[in-house]
């Protein structure tokens, strides 16, 4: 057993999730079962390939430019458009579980 | 004539001649899912006053004998993992159960105004991770080829919807063959494009690396008008491709004569049905027939998708479903004292057994101490299996394979073993690590009469030409 109890509470801890009694013994069986075929993954020496995070560093960008600059594409006028304009405080609000019509409520957040 | 049974340029023409209405063609639809969806349960929520609007527009085009746009008049369902402004938008979970999102998806904003009357939104798995729609938050989809059987998931009810009849196309969300494995099981085209090509704008993140838009049609063409229609540049999503859009339905006549078709044997291995190898054997001979040039290709890491795929899209998904807090939008836990077991009551509440399974993956996968072990690995894998591409495609210019191992399960067969599950997508999940596109399109049936898909994939950017492949062999079926 690679995961244990302690293990799924800690890390639940860490994604902001409680989960019962019995979701934790599930998770414990899954996340094991699961990360030991993953594990297939140590059949491979991968010490000299370079991490790839992403699809789109493979295109689009000019490989004569340096930094940055290398992906201009990817950058738009910092103006009011769309999104940026259309979004006045009632409609941002108008979502939340909880407002005083100005701010988003929460319960509070410092223990006295 | 039936107005559920037409294509794009069938429901399109049919109303710029004035053989029938846009009005009509929306009514019809509703119509059918009034009287067939309570036993498959492909739709959600439904967009009539949007959809009749858009009809109304449409009809008084047509009235004026203007040239309506590419799908003036057509009925479209949308998977409810993309926003839709005003229209309720779940993402299959109860998390989002009354989100009314300000704003329109770009995809379906450029669908919309290229004529599309947008009807509602179909059913999937919550926040899109499943292979069998049955980890909705709402209820499952019914396979309309066998109520017994599953349509796939995750974007079951956008495959359903289509299969069904209920909708001339729709659009689904692919990060592990969400199209492509649903296509296959409900018998329709299904179309991942290449990553960056369809804005992922207003698309409810799953995992950002590996999140596509693409259509799920009743045919090839279909497929091409709605790519061509929703594909390009937007600024509002980064990682949207500077590249240009080619015509790909005037791409879709060009001759196949000549063309490369890789073969590749990992895909052919153990675990693969008996009648889901010979359709597609048999599909390749039909290939070979039109004058395609039929080459072994190899794509040695292929048995390491899987693994790669769940540590990478948990490890995402656990950093992009750390936004639902109740604070903003969506479901808040009642009765919280702190703010903190508000966020983690909220959480336990609002998320179903398999999202909480991978956000815990994810959260473990990138944790300390953990971190280099699978996330750092997984990436390293991920490069050497875009790698296998990049030569493969050096010797060929498509491959073919089965879009899934077997045809539709069984609803309940493989809810309580999640990695039985998750082997489902053992052909669908290496192009979405690579960012190549895929296309699933039907090759025929097995003896219970249930459908097969045949998959192929193509370079980056390079949809034309699957297209074209995909559509020589879908007209030599029906003739």
């Amino acid at each position: 057993m690679k995961v244990t109890e302690q293990d799924v509470a800690h890390v639940a801890d860490l994604a902001n999730l409680e989960l019962t009694a019995d979701e934790r013994a599930r998770m414990v069986r899954d996340l094991n079962s699961i990360l030991g075929y993953i594990d297939n993954l140590n059949e491979l020496d991968t010490s000299n390939v370079p991490a790839m995070a992403q699809v789109s560093n493979r295109y689009g960008v000019d490989e004569s430019k340096q930094g940055s600059e290398r992906f201009a594409y990817a950058s738009r006028e910092d103006i009011l458009e769309g999104m940026r304009k259309m979004l006045p405080q009632e409609v941002a609000l108008a979502n939340a579980p909880d407002s005083d019509g100005t701010f988003f409520e929460v319960p509070k957040v410092i223990e006295r | 004539m039936d107005l559920t049974s037409l294509t794009i340029d069938g429901a399109r023409s049919a109303v710029q001649e004035r053989k029938t209405s846009a009005f009509a063609m929306v009514k019809a639809h509703y119509a059918k899912i009034e009287r067939d969806d309570a036993k498959i349960g492909a739709f959600l929520t439904f967009s009539k006053d949007r959809a009749l609007a858009k009809a109304e527009e449409m009809d008084a085009l047509a009235a004026k004998g203007e040239e309506l746009p590419p799908l003036g008049g057509v009925p479209v369902a949308i998977k409810d993992v993309m926003v839709t402004r005003g229209v309720r938008s779940t993402a299959g979970s109860k998390i989002l159960g009354n989100y009314i999102p300000p704003y329109d998806c770009t995809a379906v904003a450029r669908l919309e105004a290229a004529g599309a009357m947008v009807l509602g939104k179909t059913n999937c798995d919550e926040f899109a991770m499943g292979s069998s729609n049955e980890n909705s938050a709402w209820k499952p989809v019914h396979n309309p080829r066998d109520l017994s059987r599953v349509p796939g998931g995750s974007s079951g009810g956008s495959a359903a919807a289509v299969a069904a009849d209920m909708a001339v196309a729709a659009l689904g969300s692919d990060t592990g063959g969400s199209i492509r494995q649903p296509a296959s099981f409900c018998g329709v085209v299904g179309l991942m494009p290449t990553y960056g090509r369809v804005s992922r704008y207003g698309l409810i993140a799953f995992a950002s690396s590996l999140d596509h838009i693409g259509p799920l049609t009743k045919t090839v063409r279909d497929a091409a008008i709605v790519l061509r229609a929703t594909a390009g540049r937007d600024p509002m999503d980064s990682t949207s491709a500077d590249v240009p859009v080619p015509d790909y339905v005037a791409e879709l006549e060009k001759p196949v004569r000549g063309l490369k078709i890789g073969v590749a044997k990992e895909y052919f291995g153990e675990g693969l049905d008996g009648e889901v190898r010979k359709a597609i054997e048999a599909a390749i001979q039909k290939l070979a027939s039109f004058g395609c040039e039929i080459v072994d290709v190899s794509l040695p890491h292929t048995k390491y998708a899987i693994p790669t795929y769940y540590i990478v899209a948990t490890a995402e998904a656990s950093a992009n479903l750390a936004r639902f807090d109740g604070v903003r939008y969506g479901y808040r836990a009642a009765g919280a004292r702190t703010l903190s077991d508000m966020y983690r009551r909220s959480r336990d509440e609002g998320f179903g057994a398999e999202v909480k399974r991978r956000i815990m993956l994810g959260t473990y996968a990138l944790s300390a101490g953990y971190y280099d072990a699978y996330y750092l690995k997984a990436q390293k894998v991920r490069a050497l299996l875009a790698r296998d591409f990049d030569e493969a495609f050096k010797k060929v210019d498509a491959i073919v394979t089965p879009t899934s191992p077997t045809a539709a399960f069984k609803l309940g067969e493989k809810v309580d073993d999640p990695l039985a599950m998750y082997l489902a997508d053992i052909y669908t999940v290496t192009a979405s690590l690579a960012g190549v596109p895929g296309i699933s399109i039907p090759c025929g049936e097995t003896n219970d009469k249930l459908p097969i898909g045949m998959q192929i994939l193509g370079k980056h950017f390079d949809e034309s030409t699957i297209l074209r492949v995909a559509n020589a062999y879908e007209r030599s079926r029906v003739q």
